[in-house]
């Protein structure tokens, strides 16, 4: 049996790679866990159980975690872009592996026989004869203060005994008896409840504030920046009623064209790039076939309403928050107080699913802001339904092209994808200036910051996904950034992926048709990949692809991408009814995350992932008018309910021997596409537009 | 709390059981249920999320009857009983749907739980063996972000099943 040879430190590693900085052994039977990555519902705190015990040989239930904290985690930047198994996961593997080494030397050197003869049961190291020792006896006596080894290789893949298996999460059962606080849960002692006044048109300013009665309530105000502090949530929701009533605000940004969505993206300033070509000649080649495809802003639409507290004490500042990233929302808290970043501690705290950048870190902010003018008590913000789904960052809206090249003889020669888009990336402690809300309403008003897309390399924004997987001999991907930004922008799960794989996936799919193809042979044709035919080749054979008789008024779409082009493969076919507002019966999802950690895990990950993009891409939009967004309840921004739910078969394609991956945006662009194909094999209609409402197929028809 | 002293008998049009104890409250109450749960019971999981009465996230039953709590003022429900999670089961004494909800590991952020939680027991309470399409109808007000819908349904079947067979036992 031969360890696998020690790979490069995942990057969280390299950049933290002292022991101790991740994990501690306690004399009291105890690994504590100190990771940098947070839970979001994704699943990950059960993950690093998995891998911690399995590389240490103790029962899971001896691995305890404490919350990512910025005075005691290592940074790991951003809890985003299905890296958390990669980057922390594999962190904790590494760091696991090397503990038990650094403890087994120390037991052998003890107990006078060779690390070979010792083997380690839930703790307890064992050697010749009677002797033992353990974690926790040896404990007091090592210290983890010693950078990560490289050349120390983790568990060979045939001596993993928990990891490939469906452990039950950790945080299951606190959350069905409803005991598992979270942050709006938390309460300290002497601590008030604030809430913030917004602007209801994006970019206004407070004009005026007429009369406003006081009493009992602390009046916040910097700018356009205005709140109240009161003792109870009650009477904090009542005096923001007063407020709203005293307030009258002027100007604001234009919005876009509420009527020409697509056409307005086009004719913004922006900022042009070539994302990626590939043997393509100048002059473009002309396209036999382009097409035009869309996308509407969407809101995170988080059911919790996002909340932080702060507290203010000798000038230092202490922040509970469920941002993803407590270092980065650290240093935007220090460049808006104008304060070092050693003076402000973040701790997280766990809310409901955010599924990217919502307004965690807003109103991290807002709690700060508001906790200055009562130094001493902690003060906690909740946002209102009508503000987490109107003043948190959107995904962006797109209009994409995509046209083709097909010759004669019916080969794909030439790709042309471009794109117009605002940024998908406005988080926090990316820039010199702050992108939290607040900052921009200050009577010292920091500038809009205006979101932006990091390089492919790092995973891309809008662009994520924009160049095919497919193997055409030539293409070229462009990619227009705008620079105004009305409605505010930043990542939502997938971020480009979305939309991108939406149109690649939609018109292969009119190509096929075309080319009278089938949507499947045609895919096989220009995928030499291996894992991404499997994964065609699988859900193929789920759905019965081809063969399977449908129901009238019922179609069947199939689509398939390899998200960011490096990390999980998924391949979905959806059959969707027409006969009344389309709706989708039922999905079938093939996935590849190189080595599954737990299988039921991932499963409910792409599941979740598949029903929430199903909602996307039949119902949402984000409204707006002149006067801002418009969609500020669960009246006006519905999404998918239990009676629309369709059912979800997921299959697992296991490569133990890989990399694993995350699984939870693999399949949000590919079941858009499946279900707009599946729309065209029921109606013979290509909407190109999303949401796939029986409004847009009325148009697409005209 | 005892109910039966002078005074609160005196003011008995504004009490309210809470998961089986009593509570007096203020005439002149402005507030809802789910403040009265949060912040003056400590019961947590109710949960806020909308506020509008739009996401059930905060549902609780009033007299076996699912109600959004954020909806509800205090004088409109007085003299009734009141049960929230806490009240339904504990890790000690689950409730049939707590222990299907984590054999099926039903939900990803949970936040949507609770009230879901409590629709389906309503549900159950009145109908022992549903089918799916009549979880899935119960649970239509209660939104999920997360997508656990097919495993929350799974969840809630099975304890209706695991209610039935212990029902049916000598
Ligand atoms: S919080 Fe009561 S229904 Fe949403
Ligand atoms: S599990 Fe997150 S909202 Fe339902």
């Amino acid at each position: 049996m031969t360890n696998p040879p020690a790979r490069s430190l995942p990057a969280s590693l390299r950049a933290t790679p002292m022991l101790n900085r991740w994990l501690g052994v306690s004399g009291e039977g105890h690994i504590v866990l100190t990771p940098g990555k947070v839970e979001i519902g994704q699943g990950i705190l059960t993950v690093l159980v998995q891998l911690c015990a399995d590389e240490l040989d103790v029962n899971p239930h001896r691995v305890r975690l404490q919350p990512a904290g910025t005075e005691h985690s290592p940074n790991e930047g951003v809890t985003s872009g299905s890296l958390s198994v990669q980057d922390c996961g594999m962190s904790v593997r590494h760091v696991a592996a090397q503990t038990r080494q650094v403890f087994l030397a120390e037991a052998a050197r003890q107990l006078g026989v060779s690390v070979d003869e010792l083997s380690v049961e839930d703790g307890i190291i064992c050697g010749p004869g009677n002797l033992s020792t353990s974690y926790w006896e040896l404990a007091p006596q090592i210290d983890l203060a010693r950078p990560v080894d490289p050349e120390v290789a983790p568990k060979a893949v045939e001596s993993r005994r928990l990891t490939g298996r469906s452990l039950p999460r950790v945080d299951v059962a606190g959350k069905a008896f409803g005991t598992r606080p979270y942050i709006h849960d938390i309460v300290l002692p002497d601590m008030l409840h604030g809430r913030v006044l917004r602007a209801p048109r994006p970019g206004a300013k407070l004009a005026a504030l007429g009369e406003f009665d006081c009493t009992g309530t602390r009046l916040v105000r910097d700018g356009s920046f205005v709140g109240v502090i009161c003792e109870s949530e009650a009477a904090a929701d009542a005096a923001l009623r007063r407020l709203e009533a005293a307030a009258s605000w002027a100007g604001g940004y234009d919005m876009p064209d509420a009527h020409d969505l697509a056409g307005w993206l086009k004719r913004q300033p922006a900022e042009t790039s070539l994302v990626a070509e590939r043997n393509a000649s100048d002059p473009e080649p002309l396209v036999s076939l382009r097409r035009s495809y869309f996308k509407p802003y969407l809101a995170h639409a988080s059911i919790a309403p996002s909340c932080a507290i702060a507290q203010w004490s000798d000038e230092t500042l202490h922040v509970i928050s469920h941002t993803q990233g407590i270092f980065n929302l650290r240093s935007d808290l220090a460049i808006v107080f104008g304060t070092a970043e050693e003076k402000i501690s973040v701790q997280h705290a766990e809310s409901a699913g955010c599924y990217g950048h919502n307004g965690a870190d807003d109103v991290a902010l807002d709690a700060a802001l508001l906790a200055r003018a009562v130094p001493g008590n902690p003060v906690r913000v909740r946002w209102s339904r009508a503000d987490e789904l109107a003043a948190s960052p959107l995904g962006a809206a797109m209009t994409i092209d995509v046209g083709a090249q097909v010759s004669a003889a019916g080969d794909i020669q030439y790709w042309h994808h471009e794109i117009w888009s605002n940024g998908y990336v406005a988080r926090p402690g990316r820039g010199d200036t702050p992108a939290l809300l607040a900052a921009f309403d200050l009577a010292q008003p920091f500038p809009l910051y205006i979101a932006q897309d990091p390089p492919l390399a790092g995973g891309g924004g809008a662009q994520r996904n924009a160049v095919p997987l497919y193997d055409f001999p030539s293409w070229r991907i462009v990619k227009h950034r705008l620079l105004t930004m009305p409605l505010r922008t930043s990542s939502i799960r997938a971020l480009g992926a979305f939309g991108n794989i939406f149109a690649i996936e939609s018109f292969l799919d009119e190509l096929a048709t075309e080319l009278d193809q089938d949507p499947l042979a045609l895919r096989l044709r220009y995928l030499a990949d291996e894992r991404a035919r499997a994964v065609l080749q699988r859900v193929a054979t789920m759905a019965d692809w081809g063969k399977a008789a449908i129901p009238d008024g019922h179609g069947r779409g199939l689509a398939f991408a390899r998200y960011k082009n490096s990390s999980a493969y998924c391949a979905v076919v959806a059959e969707v009814d027409v006969n009344e507002e389309p709706r989708a019966r039922r999905l079938w999802i093939a996935v590849d995350v190189g080595e599954t950690i737990n299988p039921d895990g991932v499963i409910n990950q792409i599941e979740g992932g598949a029903i929430q993009a199903t909602s996307w891409s039949l119902k949402e939009q984000v409204a707006y008018d002149e006067e801002g967004v418009t969609s500020r309840s669960w009246e006006s921004y519905p999404i998918l309910r239990f009676s629309e739910v369709p059912a979800v078969s997921v299959e697992i394609i296991d490569r133990p021997e890989l990399p694993a991956v995350g699984a939870g945006e693999a399949a949000q662009g590919p079941v858009a596409a499946a279900l707009a194909n599946a729309i065209y094999n029921a109606l013979g209609v290509r909407v190109r537009k999303l949401p796939l409402t029986r409004d847009h197929i009325i148009e697409a028809m005209e | 709390m005892s109910d039966t002293s002078p005074q609160n008998r005196a003011r008995e049009s504004h009490m309210l059981i809470v998961n089986g104890q009593s509570y007096a409250f203020d005439d002149a109450s402005q507030a809802n249920l789910l403040d009265l749960l949060r912040n003056r019971l400590g019961l947590m999981a109710s949960r806020f999320g909308c506020g509008e009465g739009l996401c059930g996230a905060c549902r609780v039953l009033v007299d076996g009857q699912p109600m959004p709590a954020c909806d509800t003022p205090l004088w409109s429900i007085a003299g009734r009983a009141v049960t929230t999670v806490e009240g339904l089961g504990t890790a000690a004494q689950p409730h049939p749907i707590q222990t299907a909800l984590i054999a099926e590991q039903a939900m990803q952020c949970g936040y949507c739980i609770s009230g879901i939680i409590v629709s389906a027991a309503a549900l159950l309470q009145k109908n022992a063996d549903p089918d799916e399409a009549e979880v899935r109808a119960a649970l239509d007000d209660n939104l999920c972000r997360c997508g656990a819908h097919n495993r929350i349904v799974r969840a809630v079947m099975r304890a209706a099943a695991a209610i039935r067979s212990a029902n049916e036992m000598p």
